[in-house]
C-alpha cells in the first residue's frame, strides 16, 4: 500500500531523513518509533505532500506523491500531532468543510457526517464550536475529519501526545476499530506502550535513518526477550537473555538488588544507538 | 472544478463572516465614523478644496482607504495565523483543491468585506451630508481596489514568517499609503519626486478615480488600467506562494 524509495530530506544541509526504504502492506498498522528529532513528523509530512522530498521516491496504493498529486490526495487521511481544528467553526461545519474540499455530494456529506459523529461518540456536540471541546474530543474530531471521504491509508503523528491515559485508551481503542474496518495505518510515536500495544510492524528511526525494522516480538527477540538491570558504580547496566532461565542463572551470584523483567522496545532502542527515546 | 474548489474556500470564510457579522459591521464603522468627524465636521469646515467643501473631496479617499485596511487586513492577518499559528491552512493543502481556488476563494472573501466596509463609509458619509455620484464605475474601482489589497493581503501573509512581521509590513507599507496616496489631499502638492513615486502605488489611483467618478471630473481611465495591471500582478504572485508553501 505504501512504498518509499531512498526517501530523502534535507533541510539547509541538515539531513532531516536520510535514503528511507520501507513498504507498509494493506491493513497494516505500522508505527515509526523514535525520539523527538528522528524524521518521523518529516517523513510524515513528505507522504502527506505537506513537505517536498529532497530525494527519492514514494507511492502510496500505486500513485507517486510527487506527480499524482491529487490521487494521493484522494487516497489519504491526515491527523497531525498539533491541533488544526477550525476554531471559528462547530465540529459539525469542520466536517461540511473537508467533505466540501473533497467534493463530496450534499446527501453524501450529511450522511456521512452523521455516521463519524456516531463512530467518534461526538454526535452530541456537533453543533459546539471547537474552542468548547476538551483535547480528547478535538483529537477524536481530528480523525473523523481525516476519515470523512473514505481515504485508504490513514496518517498519525504522534495520535496521543498530550492526552491524558483514559482518552489515550480510547483512541487507541479508535485506532483498532478503522484498522478491522481495513484501514492501513501509518503512525508516528515516541511512546514504547502505543508501539506494542497497537503496532503489527515497528520501524525504529534514528537521526533521520530507520534502524531497525520487523514485528514488537521480533524486535524484543533480537535484543533478547528477558532484562536484567542491576545498579553498579557506572549507573545501571543492563543484560539481555533469550529468557528467564538464563537471566536467573545470571544473577545467581549476584550480591546487590536486581530487576529481572521483560525487554520492551524501549530496550531495542537504548541497544541500538546506545540512548533512551526520551533523550 | 475551479468553480466548487473556491466556493468551498469562500463559503468558510462566508460562514465566520455570518457568525460575527454585526461585530464586525460595528468595528468597521468605528474609524470612518472619526473620520469623517475630524475632517468633515472639525478640519472640514474650515478647508475649501477645488472650490467646493472638503467632506466632498475627503469621502471619496476614505472609501479608498477603509477598502484597502480592510481587505488587506482581512485576508492578510487570518491567512497568516491560519499558516503560522492555527495551522489551518494544511486542510486545504492536503486536499484535492489548487493554489488558485485556495487564493480566489480567500480573495473574493477578503473583497467582500472590504465592499461592506465601503457600503458603511458610504452611508455615514451621506448622513453626514456629503453629495457623491455612485454609479457603476464608483463600484468597479471599489471592487478593483478591494481584489487587489486582498491578494496582496495573501502575497503577505504567505511569505512573512511571523506575526510581528505582518505588523511591520502594515506599518512599513500599509500605513505610509494611508497618508501619503490622496486620502486626504491630492498628491499633486507633495514635491515633484515624491509625487512621482507615489502615483506609483495603488491606493493613489483608487483614490483619484474614485473622487473623479464622485465629483463628476474627467473619468481616470489610466487609473482603472494601473489598478486592473496591480489586480492582476498580484492575483498571479499570490497563486505562485501559495504553490510555493510546501
Amino acid at each position: 500500500m505504501i512504498q518509499l524509495q531512498q526517501l530523502s530530506k534535507d533541510y539547509a544541509g541538515i539531513k532531516a531523513v536520510v535514503n528511507l526504504n520501507l513498504e507498509i502492506k494493506k491493513g497494516e498498522i505500522f508505527g515509526l518509533l523514535g525520539p523527538n528529532g528522528a524524521g518521523k513528523t518529516t517523513t510524515i509530512r513528505m507522504l502527506t505532500m505537506l513537505t517536498k522530498p529532497s530525494g527519492g521516491k514514494a507511492f502510496i496504493n500505486g500513485y507517486e506523491i510527487t506527480r499524482d498529486l491529487f490521487d494521493v490526495k484522494k487516497e489519504i487521511g491526515v491527523v497531525p500531532q498539533h491541533m488544526n481544528l477550525d476554531i471559528e467553526m462547530t465540529t459539525w461545519e469542520n466536517l461540511e468543510l473537508h467533505g466540501r474540499l473533497h467534493k463530496m455530494p450534499k446527501d453524501d456529506r450529511r450522511k456521512r457526517i452523521q455516521e463519524l459523529l456516531d463512530y467518534v461518540e461526538l454526535s452530541d456536540r456537533a453543533g459546539d464550536l471547537v474552542g468548547k471541546l476538551s483535547g480528547g474530543m478535538r483529537r477524536r474530531l481530528m480523525i473523523a475529519r481525516a476519515l470523512m471521504h473514505y481515504p485508504h491509508v490513514l496518517f498519525l503523528d504522534e495520535p496521543t501526545v498530550g492526552l491524558d491515559p483514559q482518552t489515550r485508551r480510547r483512541i487507541w481503542d479508535l485506532i483498532r476499530r478503522m484498522n478491522n474496518d481495513g484501514m492501513t495505518v501509518l503512525l508516528t510515536t515516541h511512546y514504547i506502550e502505543e508501539a506494542e500495544m497497537l503496532c503489527h510492524r515497528v520501524g525504529i528511526m534514528d537521526r533521520g535513518q530507520l534502524i531497525a525494522l520487523g514485528t514488537p516480538e521480533e524486535l524484543k527477540k533480537r535484543v533478547g526477550e528477558v532484562v536484567v538491570e542491576s545498579l553498579n558504580q557506572g549507573g545501571t547496566e543492563y543484560k539481555f537473555f533469550a529468557d528467564r532461565e538464563q537471566a536467573l542463572k545470571y544473577v545467581g551470584s549476584f550480591k546487590q538488588n536486581v530487576i529481572i523483567r521483560e525487554s520492551n522496545l524501549e530496550d531495542v532502542f537504548v541497544e541500538l544507538t546506545g540512548r533512551k527515546v526520551g533523550d | 472544478m475551479i468553480k466548487i474548489d473556491f466556493y468551498t474556500v469562500f463559503w468558510r470564510e462566508m460562514v465566520v463572516l455570518k457568525r460575527r457579522l454585526w461585530k464586525f459591521l460595528v468595528s468597521r464603522m468605528v474609524s470612518p465614523f472619526l473620520y469623517l468627524v475630524a475632517f468633515g465636521w472639525g478640519l472640514g469646515r474650515s478647508i475649501q478644496m477645488n472650490g467646493g467643501n472638503y467632506l466632498q473631496f475627503v469621502v471619496p479617499g476614505i472609501i479608498a482607504l477603509s477598502a484597502m485596511n480592510t481587505s488587506f487586513n482581512s485576508v492578510g492577518t487570518s491567512l497568516n495565523m491560519s499558516r503560522l499559528y492555527h495551522k489551518t491552512l494544511e486542510e486545504y493543502l492536503i486536499a484535492p483543491i489548487s493554489a488558485f481556488s485556495v487564493v480566489l476563494g480567500n480573495v473574493l472573501a477578503g473583497s467582500l468585506r472590504g465592499i461592506l466596509s465601503s457600503v458603511i463609509i458610504l452611508g455615514l458619509a451621506y448622513v453626514f451630508g456629503a453629495k457623491i455620484t455612485v454609479n457603476f464605475w464608483f463600484v468597479l474601482v471599489v471592487l478593483l481596489t478591494c481584489f487587489l489589497f486582498a491578494s496582496l493581503g495573501v502575497v503577505a501573509a504567505m511569505t512573512i514568517d511571523s506575526h510581528e512581521d505582518m505588523s511591520n509590513f502594515s506599518t512599513f507599507v500599509i500605513l505610509p499609503m494611508s497618508f501619503l496616496c490622496g486620502t486626504f489631499f491630492s498628491s499633486e502638492k507633495l514635491p515633484r519626486l515624491f509625487h512621482y513615486f507615489v502615483e506609483l502605488l495603488p491606493l493613489t489611483h483608487a483614490s483619484q478615480s474614485l473622487r473623479a467618478i464622485a465629483l463628476g471630473y474627467d473619468f481616470p481611465a489610466v487609473s482603472l488600467l494601473v489598478l486592473f495591471g496591480y489586480s492582476l500582478v498580484l492575483f498571479a504572485a499570490g497563486v505562485i506562494v501559495v504553490r510555493r508553501v510546501r
